[in-house]
């Protein structure tokens, strides 16, 4: 097992680019196993209010996993998390429900509902909350499609949508209620890069338009340094690396360069 | 022999574990119930998926079980010189066993087939993390209107049955095999007590809340992409049919102390 160096934030304070200082979510020594594989090894990570944090790191190192946890879809196996001062382990799935309330999250394959139509879909968290209004709903679901620029598409149904259109139906849902963070799984994963490139737009736009807290689980390094405020690299089960997209990029380490660079360990694959 | 507990452990503890699962399923679901508001529309939509689309297969079902069964039961009641209590025996056997377990099997097919199938591609997509995502719990949203669904529409699916089964039977035995009319009613009507309807109803009540738990659990636990939707989807119908079989044993003869067969 490699050894983890300190992290870089120890000895760089990071530049912020956004956020105002107060703490939205907070991971406290996190560890969490799968099976009898441990994926999470104590992660301890800081997310500020307004700020978007990028976790980046290799396949199965934990980043979906760490991002399911903060959401409460998995419990981990010990550790805290608190979010918005309050420390959700424990809570119950009723209990959690008004903390999801203020936390969205867009899954890696969108998870649109498959038997709504668009509109259906954007408008079920309203809905879900007891919106019955159908001019209310109405405009709601046509600003979320305005912001997402999916003007029009509201009586498709999910399968008939590209995979970049899904994630935009899928983040305007997330967003209809005003949550104060959004949780990105793998936003960019599958698009091709114009459309990769207008989901960063999209979330950069959100985060100044609405001050939405974000953090962005990628591989995508272009994704990465476009939106990101600060950037936190997880290996092996813990925060390897925290700070700006800059110290990122100037960093010498030889793990941040290979996984910068694209480049393997081994010849074999 | 200890090597025969060993062998046996594991099989006892999973299904231990399974039937834990079951109760502690059907528990949240009837707190859910009395607690939660319930989702009218998704009640509605699956009242008419359960009970409404399932009237051509109970219609069919209970229509030639009915039927085959007159035709069987003169056969042999013939013999005796018996041919015009056919109706009594017909009625009879479907209120207290064919209409509810046959009703049960065929819906546990369609239903219960659906219901896991559903949820557990909803399960493999994240769709149901989806829902959780958003604040809006799995159980009141997929259980509840299902489970009240199927408790409203079971015992009329087998009322259904019981119906057309008596009328199949009839047309048989007084215009296919010529046994006399009235005296077939007499009979029936004569043999056929409330207690027998009551029975058939308190069975599709029990069989309704076994197919809704062990499809809606099945879906619920579904893994594994396309393959583990279909494993759950088969599991689902198997276990469903069997447990449908199984209670139907129990229930009977603990029906029949409280709902004794016969004129008592």
């Amino acid at each position: 097992m490699i050894e983890a160096p300190p992290l870089a934030s120890v000895t760089t304070e990071p530049r912020v680019t956004a956020g105002n200082g107060s703490l939205m979510i907070r991971v406290c020594s996190l560890k969490k196993k799968i099976g009898q594989q441990e994926i999470l090894r104590g992660v301890d990570l800081e997310v500020r209010t307004g700020e978007t944090l990028v976790l980046i790191g290799r396949s199965g190192g934990g980043k979906s996993v760490l991002l399911k946890n903060i959401i409460g879809l998995m419990e981990p196996d010990s550790g805290e998390i608190w979010i918005h001062g309050e420390n959700i382990i424990g809570l119950n799935e009723r209990q959690l429900g008004a903390i999801r309330e203020k936390v969205g999250i867009l899954f890696q394959g969108a998870a649109l509902f498959d038997s709504m139509t668009v509109e259906d879909n954007i408008a079920f968290p309203l809905r879900e909350a007891g919106e019955r209004d159908p001019k209310v709903l109405r405009s709601r679901v046509e600003e979320m499609l305005e912001v997402t620029e999916m003007e029009g598409q509201e009586d498709k149904m999910p399968e008939s949508l590209s995979g970049g259109m899904k994630k935009r139906v899928g983040l305007a849902r997330a967003i209809i209620r005003r949550p104060s963070c959004v949780l990105y799984d793998e936003p960019t994963a599958g698009l091709d890069p114009v459309v990769a490139d207008s989901i960063n737009k999209l979330i950069r736009c959100l985060q100044q338009r609405f001050g939405i807290t974000s953090v962005v689980v990628t591989h995508d390094m272009k994704s990465a340094f476009d939106v990101a405020d600060r950037v936190a690299y997880l290996h092996q089960g813990s925060v390897y690396f925290h700070g700006t997209p800059g110290e990122l990029q100037q960093s010498t380490d030889p793990l941040i360069q290979d996984f910068l660079l694209g480049r393997s360990e081994t010849w074999r694959d | 022999m200890v090597r025969f507990f060993n062998a046996l452990g594991a099989p006892l503890l999973s299904f231990s574990q399974y039937l834990g699962e079951l109760v502690l399923l059907a528990a949240e679901t009837f707190r859910s119930i009395f607690t939660h508001k319930l989702r009218w529309k998704l009640f509605l939509n699956q009242v008419v998926e359960i009970g409404l689309l399932s009237q051509v297969l109970v219609i069919i079902t209970g229509g030639f079980t009915g039927a085959v069964f007159s035709a069987q039961a003169f056969f042999q009641f013939n013999k005796l010189g018996m041919g015009s209590a056919v109706g009594a025996v017909v009625s009879v056997s479907l209120c207290r066993e064919l209409a509810p377990v046959l009703t049960a099997l065929m819906v546990a097919g369609r239903v219960g087939a659906a219901m896991s199938a559903e949820i557990g591609t909803m399960k493999v997509t994240e769709q149901i993390d989806a829902l959780r995502a958003l604040a809006v719990y799995p159980i009141d949203y997929l259980v509840v209107p299902r489970t009240l669904a199927m408790m409203l529409s079971m015992p009329l699916l087998v009322a259904e049955c019981i119906a057309f089964g008596i009328l199949a039977g009839y047309f048989v035995a007084v215009y296919l095999l010529d046994v006399n009319g009235p005296y077939y009613v007499e009979n029936m009507v004569r043999w056929t007590r409330p207690k027998d309807i009551t029975m058939a109803l308190t069975k599709a009540f029990v069989f309704a809340l076994l197919i809704v738990f062990i499809s809606c659990q099945k879906g619920l636990t579904a893994r594994e992409g396309a393959v583990g939707v279909g494993r759950a989807t088969t599991e689902a119908v198997v276990n469903a049919s069997l447990a449908v079989l199984i209670v139907n044993f129990f229930l009977t003869m603990g029906l029949n102390i409280i709902f004794p067969a016969g004129h008592q």
